[in-house]
């Protein structure tokens, strides 16, 4: 598969929860060459194949306390297991992507700040705001890991418009 | 004054569990509870929807198991729409609605074997936390983990190909299904580049039951004595007693194998169950009403599952199943840890019946849906993963939801997750003054077996999922665990 996977996780249905899945929506949306979307609930075991099969990986979650609009960094493989099967934590998905296929890619963490976890479809107004930052700021940061792995993410006007 | 132990996940949203162990002041266990905050307000937010955005609807009230709400709901709906009570929708209608279930179903347990069972199974309960875990189990199993990670992702894919889609999937309808199964996608999951395909997923499903048979073998003193103790036994079976995950008629059993709910027709559900609620935890109990508040309360999941059905009906699980069994003398089995074994073969039922769907041509069918006479009322059962689900709705002449209950798998297993708790507790705690790891997770094993949804729907960072707290005599914090 290789270029960079951008993987959106949390649940639309529960308001700001589904920032993830909300800026992958943005991303799809423009169709940049080298760049493959996911989205699901949340975090689980098979996630580590599609992880291990890219050369970069932006995980893209909701932030529940502090950090706003977005905290953006670079993150490590870590064994932090959980008390139940229901979700992984994207570190530990990209242990176990290399324990198991020895090719950890480079991985980074946007967390959108949230504020409303109700019943609800649709962001708060706040959130949406902070959606929108976030994706001002993370298409540039694409191209520059595009960049890095070789594959040029501005050509023939596919970059992301702001 | 007793000491209270607290083991609490923390979450914002939806629900979330504690324990508190209660030692007196000779650190024995005087009592012990497992508390549940279960969100209820969806059954309120769904009121003044029209009935049919209700299967996409409830998939916002779990984000672990929505195909099984999406389904449940469909099958209420496939009652409001007309299309009869289980058995009134197209075959292309039911078959494509069971590939998805049993989809869910092998990827869930596959799940839960990988991830939570087989570390403490693999490593013991008191193994260092650092290696007991999935990591863990990469390290020294490094062919059991890819198993299991391609395993999932089998399962994904079946999901993805009938509900449409990771998030919120739209397969389901009230009346049938929206698309069927192309010609590709089918060869794709029966002829699919190995591993990934249907003939390889049975003898991988089949190995993970052999691998906790030959567990089983060296250590069943632990096995089969931990949180051991009778109960009712419920679920769903079909009307000629064979397993069936989909539909069915209810059925519960006693302790000893005896009917006391005799396949009855679940849209009458309410006759039969009731739901007590207690000042100290916010889920309800379950119970048979024909044996009361007291003694009514019953397991779902896998060990009822096994418990309550006559036989499994594709033969490498029937083999199984008969092993199984006998191992009890066909007596129902009320060991809380062999709820791994049930899960196992039920594990390999799925997987038999994916391939078995895969090759009926009903699949590639054009006609989708079915539709009647509109009624007012339709309940929806099916069993998930965790056990027995149960949607009910009511709407009006506008076609908006008036009325909706749900009792989820994990309600349904309240009043047996508090007996294992308690089990645990006096097992491991009594006597000790400060809480071990092992301790510790001796409590989470009993949970784990049940395989809980305590907080699921949502999951943003910024949560802790678990703390285990020790106050003195006096209420003074005297020890912490976090997890």
């Amino acid at each position: 598969m290789g270029g960079v996977l951008v993987y959106g996780y949390g649940n639309p249905g529960r308001q700001d929860d589904g920032l993830g899945p909300a800026l992958v929506g943005m991303l799809e949306r423009e169709r940049i060459p080298g760049v493959v979307t996911d989205c699901n609930y949340q975090l689980q075991i098979e996630d580590a194949v599609a992880v291990s099969e890219s050369d970069a990986v932006i995980f893209v979650d909701a932030l529940s306390v502090g950090g706003e609009p977005f905290t953006f960094g670079e993150l490590e493989p870590s064994n932090d297991i959980t008390f139940t099967t229901h979700t992984m934590s994207p570190a530990s998905v990209l242990a176990l992507s290399h324990e198991l296929y020895g090719r950890p890619p480079r991985a980074y963490l946007l967390a959108i700040r949230g504020y409303e976890w109700e019943l609800v479809e649709g962001l708060s107004q706040a959130a949406a705001g902070n959606l929108e930052a976030a994706f001002r700021f993370i298409g540039p940061r694409i191209g520059e890991i595009l960049a890095g792995i070789g594959r040029d993410a501005v050509t023939e006007g596919s970059a992301i418009r702001h | 004054m007793a000491r209270k132990i607290t083991i609490e996940p923390v979450t914002r949203v939806e629900g979330h569990g504690k324990v508190t162990i209660h030692l007196d002041d000779s650190n024995n266990v005087a009592q012990s509870r497992l508390h549940v905050v279960e969100f209820r307000g969806f059954e309120r937010f769904v009121q003044g929807r029209p009935y049919w955005e209700a299967p996409v609807l409830v998939q916002r009230l779990c984000g672990i198991c929505p195909v099984s709400h999406h389904l449940a709901a469909a099958k209420a709906m496939d009652v409001i729409v007309g299309a009869g009570t289980g058995d009134g929708l197209t075959p292309t209608g039911e078959k494509m609605r069971r590939l998805m279930h049993y989809g869910q179903m092998f990827q869930s347990h596959t799940l839960h074997f990988f991830h939570l069972a087989s570390p403490d199974l693999l490593f013991g309960i008191d193994a260092d936390p650092a290696i007991r875990n999935v990591i863990g189990v990469v390290l020294e199993h490094k062919d059991l983990a890819v198993q299991a990670v391609l395993m999932r992702k089998f399962g994904q894919e079946i999901i993805r190909a009938t509900a449409g889609k990771k998030i919120h999937g739209t397969g389901a309808i009230p009346g049938g299904i929206n698309k069927n199964l192309s010609p590709e996608e089918r060869d794709e999951f029966l002829k699919g580049a190995d591993p990934l395909n249907a003939d390889k997923m049975i003898s991988w499903a089949q190995a993970a039951v052999d691998l906790f048979k030959d567990f089983h073998s060296k250590h069943k003193d632990m096995l089969d004595n931990f949180a051991v103790f009778p109960s009712n036994h419920l679920s769903l079976v079909r009307k000629d007693g064979a397993m069936d995950l989909y539909h069915g008629v209810l059925r519960a059993v006693d302790a000893n194998g005896k009917k006391i709910l005799n396949d009855v027709d679940y849209q009458d559900y309410y006759n039969h169950i009731g739901e007590e609620v207690k000042n100290w935890s916010y889920m309800k109990f379950p119970y048979l009403k024909s044996i009361g508040k007291k003694d009514g309360w019953y397991t779902v999941g896998p060990l009822a599952r096994l418990n309550t059905c006559d036989f499994i009906p594709t033969p490498l699980a029937q083999k199984e199943f008969e092993i199984y069994r006998a191992y009890t003398n066909g007596k129902p089995n009320n060991m809380s840890m062999h709820m791994h074994w049930a899960r196992l073969i039920e594990n390999l039922h799925a997987a038999e019946m994916i391939k078995q769907l895969l090759l009926d041509k009903d699949l590639q069918g054009k006609n989708l849906v079915t539709k009647g006479k509109k009624q007012l009322e339709g309940v929806g059962l099916l069993e998930a993963p965790r056990g027995t689900l149960f949607h009910h709705y009511k709407i009006n002449e506008q076609d908006q939801i008036v009325m909706a209950n749900l009792i989820v798998s994990t309600t349904n297993n309240n009043e047996p997750m508090n007996r294992a708790v308690s089990h645990v507790a006096k097992s491991v705690f009594t006597g000790k003054a400060e809480i071990t790891e092992g301790m510790m997770n001796s409590v989470e094993v009993a949970i784990r077996a049940y395989d809980p949804c305590l907080s699921c729907a949502t999951h943003a960072l910024g949560r802790m999922p678990l703390e285990v707290s020790l106050y003195d005599s006096k209420g003074a914090l005297v020890d912490s665990r976090r997890k």
